[in-house]
């Protein structure tokens, strides 16, 4: 494994000591039925209430390893633990987790309020209760006007925000985000993530998130995991140890910039060294 | 005519659409007509409009009630189509093997010429309604179940991820997901087969050939063959292919009725 050679941040990602860890990956990796390895060994320690963001190039292995914290994927090896318990008995704890994909992944012929509804709908909630739920958290979303719209004649901003609506409404600790803000122009983007944050402080959540944009993750985390493609591992991880709220004036500080020149160094640094490993075809003619 | 309705809306498009059509078809007629009265064609070789028209008229109550029966077996057909395709459809997305066991005969019905197999079912099922509508039947199956089929397994794979998640039970997944993913499929696969299940009848009309009463437009066509009453074939022709258009336009309004508001082959015209 790559060390950064960086004093700073703590290698290898252990979570703060204070708080129990939401969610510990020991030692899960994956590998395709060719061989190839889509995602290296990783050990991760999130504690309850941290952000974190998984920040790689595509092919790094931080979807593979967020579908597999949610149980949607099985490691090849290795396990993943949600509050000291493996992922499958997750239901019956009690604890609830929402997975919010990179695209809304609405129903299209449901409107806004049936959309955010799905969860409950699939859980059994009585009627009353879930009417009062969605109402709640579609005011929290600020999409109160758009209850009865139908999800096509939404903006694609107002689309991931009722889809962050269908992942809050059930009330979850723990909110899983595969990249969700990707396919949206920067400044919906900048907006959301403000958002987001907001969301993840009133609530309390632990959230992890996963991006390819190093600014998108110094602003977000509490916390950012880097990684590197061609194997898919984990590289290190930066503790961002900068105060809450965040607003976008945080992104012109010199801090900022500090930390998103030592991602960007790292990633860079791991990049190269991935590529060398394979040498382009006119050295290897040479 | 399916869309009257939509004219009421008085908006300029659906005008247009009705109306462009129409000086066409007043168009090509009058030529017909003047090439008719031009040339001094005998009606036994080709009859003018005006004399279709008439004879349309004159021979109402033998074309009504042979369009009843023609429009009978397809509706029967058709719904029996729908009924047995949708069940093997449901059969196939739940079990793999299944699909696999059976979907070469699905093909095999598919590529076996009706007119070929029709003269078989008809030795073997006396009643000639139930005949008919079984041949018509067989037509207008394989467009559903392909359709059918193809739209239950088009579900949008986060969205089902989402449903795992959820710990969706599979009717849950087969209600919530699966069956409303399957719709603009489902209605393209009843717009083909309508038009099929018509074809089929006719076929079975031909190849059984029964008389009387119970007579439809494809035996009207034959019986006005042999007597050299080509304006009758004519209109007898004409009501078929008005039957068809019929079919096929409540099948569109049927189709934008339930998928209208969300579904893009629906919305993305206006």
């Amino acid at each position: 494994m790559i060390g950064l050679h960086d004093p700073a941040p703590s290698a290898h990602a252990a979570a703060p000591a204070a708080a129990s860890p939401a969610i510990e990956v020991l030692s899960a990796e994956k590998t395709y039925p060719d061989g190839t390895h889509a995602l290296q060994p990783v050990d991760l320690s999130i504690a309850e209430g941290e952000f974190v963001t998984l920040l790689g190039p595509s092919g790094c292995g931080k979807s593979t390893l967020l579908k597999m914290v949610a149980g949607l994927l099985e490691p090849t090896d290795g396990r993943l633990l949600l509050w000291r318990k493996p992922v499958r008995e997750l239901e019956a704890s009690g604890r609830r987790i929402a997975f919010v994909f990179q695209s809304p992944t609405l129903m299209p012929w449901a409107s806004v309020e049936t959309n955010v509804r799905l969860p409950l709908d699939l859980a059994g909630v009585a009627r009353e209760e879930a009417d009062k739920r969605v109402a709640d958290v579609l005011a929290l979303v600020g999409l109160t006007r758009f209850a009865t719209a139908l999800p096509r004649t939404l903006s694609g901003g107002m689309q991931m925000r009722v889809s962050i609506a269908r992942a809050l409404v059930v009330d979850p600790q723990l909110l899983l985000m595969d990249e969700p803000f990707g396919a949206l122009d920067e400044i919906t983007r900048g907006k959301l993530d403000g958002e987001l944050l907001d969301l993840w402080r009133a609530k309390r959540l632990t959230v992890l998130f996963v991006t390819h944009s190093i600014h998108e993750a110094v602003f977000l985390s509490t916390r950012v995991v880097m990684m590197a493609a061609r194997p898919g591992r984990v590289l290190d991880a930066l503790a961002v140890d900068e105060p809450y709220p965040r607003t976008p004036g945080f992104m012109v500080t010199a801090q900022f910039s500090r930390y998103a020149k030592r991602l960007q160094d790292s990633l860079l640094r791991a990049s190269e060294e991935s590529d060398a490993d394979v040498p382009p075809p006119q050295q290897a003619r040479a | 005519m399916s869309d009257a309705r939509g004219s009421a809306l008085a908006s300029r498009e659906s005008v247009r659409r009705l109306l462009y059509p129409a000086i066409v078809a007043a168009a090509l007629l009058s030529i017909w007509q003047a090439l008719v009265i031009g040339f001094e064609l005998p009606p036994y070789l080709v009859p003018s409009p005006a004399l279709v028209a008439k004879t349309l008229v004159a021979d109402r109550v033998a074309l009504g009630m042979a369009l009843f029966t023609t429009v009978k077996v397809t509706v029967l057909a058709f719904v029996v189509a729908v009924v047995i395709g949708v069940l093997i459809s449901f059969a196939f997305v739940q079990s793999r093997s299944v699909e696999t066991a059976l979907f070469p005969y699905a093909v095999l019905l598919q590529v076996t010429p009706i007119v070929a197999v029709a003269p078989l079912i008809i030795i073997w099922i006396k009643d000639p309604t139930a005949s008919m509508v079984l041949c018509a039947a067989l037509v207008a199956l394989f467009p559903v179940i392909a359709n059918t089929t193809l739209g239950l397994r088009s579900v949008d794979p986060d969205l089902q991820s989402y449903f795992r998640l959820n710990h969706a039970t599979r009717t849950q997944t087969l209600v919530r997901l699966r069956i409303p993913s399957a719709l603009p499929y489902f209605f393209g696969g009843l717009r083909i087969s309508s038009g099929l299940a018509l074809i089929g009848a006719v076929v079975a009309e031909f190849v059984a050939g029964t008389g009387g009463s119970g007579a439809g437009l494809a035996y009207q066509i034959m019986q006005s063959g042999f007597q050299l009453n080509i304006a009758r074939m004519f209109a007898a022709l004409l009501l078929i292919s008005v039957t068809g258009v019929a079919l096929f336009a409540f099948m569109a309004w049927a189709s934008s009725a339930a998928l209208g508001s969300w579904h893009s082959s629906e919305t993305s015209h206006d």
